[in-house]
């Protein structure tokens, strides 16, 4: 029986001879695999950037805001008229069964200045479980405590790109900063979370007391209203029964009536990432039949060109029977060649698709995870593909009659 | 015991509705070391009974003994390993694999029969060197003349030691000078022991060889000792 490094040698040769049509043989293929790895990036960067969008945000979350999404048939954004209070937030936790915990929230963009450094960012004020629910932890120092709430304290975390950009490599615990003019002292540092999926930078933020920032620091209209309010559900199932619960409430506390609209907005971040998860998905699906079809179309090409070349043979393997080739043998090497096509398409494709999916990461808002069991599996495929259309070529070569394939002109 | 035997041989081919036989209770024995010319019209049955007598075909009934074996039953699978281990061919039209060099034309009757590499090349080389081809192992079949491929088509059929070697018409396609010196190689090859069985219908051709079988309409109508053999002169 012929060795493994004849039949190489034979095939190779026989491919060359051609080289522009196993090239365009290869192509379905080379679009097949590339897409299956494209898809498989996509597929895999979106599940690590969700999670990590969950993670870094908190889960099970729903965020009440302040305004309408109408007002007076005028569209207004939410949060543009504060509508909710703190009182609220209590309400909530106490009427709502599916609500697992609140935290009001009141912001600004303020310019902090420490010595002769100034930042302007958005300051927060807080409750003790608003860090909790939005995966917020100190980095060092502590966090804000009951006790400041009711004395009002000046206090404040910073996150690390506000602690880098005021004191640089200095040790900010304990230091006083100015926050809108007014003297706070510096109690802990935010662990860092980096961006959002959004491409925001979650660091540049700036922890203080709620009671602080309505009684002190933020001259308001409007004392005692919150401008959003981040609410915990139970779990992942009790987010809609949550939503409705929050919902039936605050009509009833706002007197909105059967006909009025709601002065509030309710965001379920979960379904958020369910829908960036389902556009993924969407993509995936997409860009998954292109691969099957192409490879499809790819394997059929292979069976085709196999089945051209077989013809083309004719003599060569009449020849080769003549001198002692089994059928066996002549399956062997045009098997042998429909696998390297596909496996050349396939290591091709794995190249285009890597490339691909680095393109895909860079132009696109999409992040492209490439990790080394979908290249195999594709390579894989390709592999199979092979095989499994080759085969009919080699079998019929097989079966040829020696001296009518020597006859062969 | 005869090295070939075939006995009451009979190959029918059916074409359409009407059958028609190509040989027609053919009897031969051939024993080892004798070097046969097999002559007679078109048509009259020669290659079919090479054919046969190379395991490529089987017989539509008789015998065919083939160093004691009865291959007349065998599976071609089987046949291929017979044609591998006894049998050397050389065709009118050369047959060599085109893109393939002349060293890896040789080589090619070894990798089937799963010589390793190394013995193979050498065996090769040592067969080309018998043709006189040694210096053009590495060029392609269009790279040589009628005459030097048919020489390469010789190595292949000597390099397996196949103890017979089977020839329809090897000089059908070569002009007079190229011709006599491929039969020269024959009648030296049969000087080393091998067993001749060539077909041609040129008188010349087949003085070289040491007996005469005629064919007519598919029956052997004579078979005689060659009296009048061509002498050649060893190198
Ligand atoms: N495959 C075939 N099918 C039908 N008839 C054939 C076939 N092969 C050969 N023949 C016929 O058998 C006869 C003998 O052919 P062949 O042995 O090739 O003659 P030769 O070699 O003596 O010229 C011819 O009449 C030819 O037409
Ligand atoms: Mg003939």
């Amino acid at each position: 029986m012929i060795d493994f490094e004849s039949t190489l040698k034979i095939s190779l040769r026989s491919l060359k001879v051609n080289k522009m049509r196993s090239i365009l043989t290869s192509l379905g293929i080379i679009i097949g695999v590339s897409a299956v790895i494209i898809m498989l990036s996509i597929g895999e960067g979106a599940k690590q950037r969700i999670n990590k969008d969950i993670a870094s945000m908190g889960s099970n979350l729903l965020m009440v805001m302040s305004g309408s999404t109408t007002s007076s048939g005028v569209r207004m954004g939410s949060g543009t008229q504060p509508t909710l209070t703190i009182k609220d937030s209590e309400a909530m936790l106490k009427h709502c069964p599916s609500v697992l915990e609140v935290a009001p929230t009141v912001s600004q963009v303020q310019q902090l200045v420490y010595s002769n450094q100034n930042w302007s960012t958005t300051v927060n004020g807080i409750t003790p479980g608003y860090m909790p629910i939005r995966m917020w932890e100190v980095e060092t120092g502590r966090g804000i405590s009951e006790d400041d709430l009711k004395n009002n304290t000046k206090v404040a975390l910073l996150g690390t790109t506000v602690t880098e950009n005021l004191f640089g490599d200095m040790d900010p615990i304990n230091k006083t900063v100015r926050i809108g003019g007014m003297p706070f002292k510096i109690i802990g540092i935010l662990k860092s979370k980096g961006q959002n999926g959004m491409g925001q930078d979650q660091d540049d933020t700036v922890l203080i007391p709620i009671t602080t920032a309505q009684k002190k620091l933020f001259g308001t209209d409007f004392p005692g209203m919150v401008k959003h309010i981040s609410v915990q559900a139970k779990d992942e199932n009790s987010l809609e029964s949550a939503q409705e619960e929050i919902t039936e409430l605050l009509r009833e506390r706002h007197n909105l009536g059967k006909t009025k609209e709601d002065d509030f907005t309710i965001r379920n971040f979960t379904q958020m990432l369910e829908t960036a998860k389902q556009a993924s998905n969407t993509m995936a699906i997409l860009l998954g039949s292109i691969a099957s079809v192409s490879l499809l179309v790819g394997g059929i090409g292979i069976m085709n060109i196999m089945l051209v070349s077989v013809t083309e043979r004719t003599k060569e393997i009449g020849i080769r029977m003549a001198i002692g080739a089994t059928a066996m043998d002549i399956r062997i090497q045009f098997l042998f060649e429909a696998l390297l096509l596909s496996l050349a398409g396939g290591f091709l494709g794995v190249i285009v698709g890597v490339l691909g999916s680095k393109i895909v990461g860079l132009f696109s808002e999409m992040t492209v995870i490439i990790s080394p069991i979908p290249v195999l599996i594709s390579f894989g495929f390709a592999g199979i593909v092979g095989i499994l259309f080759g085969y009919y070529p080699a079998y019929k070569a097989s079966l040829l009659n020696p001296i009518e394939a020597l006859r062969y002109e | 015991m005869k090295l070939i035997e075939i006995k009451n041989l009979i190959k029918t081919y059916e074409t359409g509705d009407t059958s028609f036989n190509a040989l027609n209770d053919v009897s031969l024995s051939v024993d080892t070391g004798e070097f046969v010319a097999i002559m007679g019209a078109s048509g009259s049955g020669k290659s079919t009974c090479m054919n046969i007598l190379g395991c490529l075909d089987k017989p539509t009934s008789g015998s065919y003994f083939l160093d004691g074996i009865d291959v007349s039953k065998m599976s071609m699978n089987e046949l291929s390993t017979i044609r591998n281990r006894k049998l050397g061919f050389v065709f009118q039209g050369f047959n060599l694999i085109p893109r393939t060099s002349a060293l890896e034309n040789v080589e090619m009757p070894m990798i089937y029969k799963g010589v390793p590499p190394e013995e193979r090349i050498k065996r090769a080389k040592a067969a080309l060197k018998i043709v006189g081809l040694e210096y053009r192992e590495n060029h392609l079949p269009n790279q040589m003349s009628g005459g030097q491929q048919q020489r390469v088509a010789i190595a292949r059929a000597i390099v397996n030691d196949a103890p017979i070697i089977l020839a329809d018409e090897p000089t059908g396609n070569l002009d007079t000078k190229t011709s006599i010196e491929v039969m020269e190689f024959f009648v030296k090859l049969n000087d080393t022991g091998k067993t001749i069985i060539l077909v041609t219908h040129e008188p010349d051709i087949a003085q070289y060889c040491k007996r005469i079988v005629r064919f007519k309409d598919g029956n052997i109508i004579s078979d005689e000792i060659n009296t009048n053999r061509t002498e050649v002169k060893s190198a």
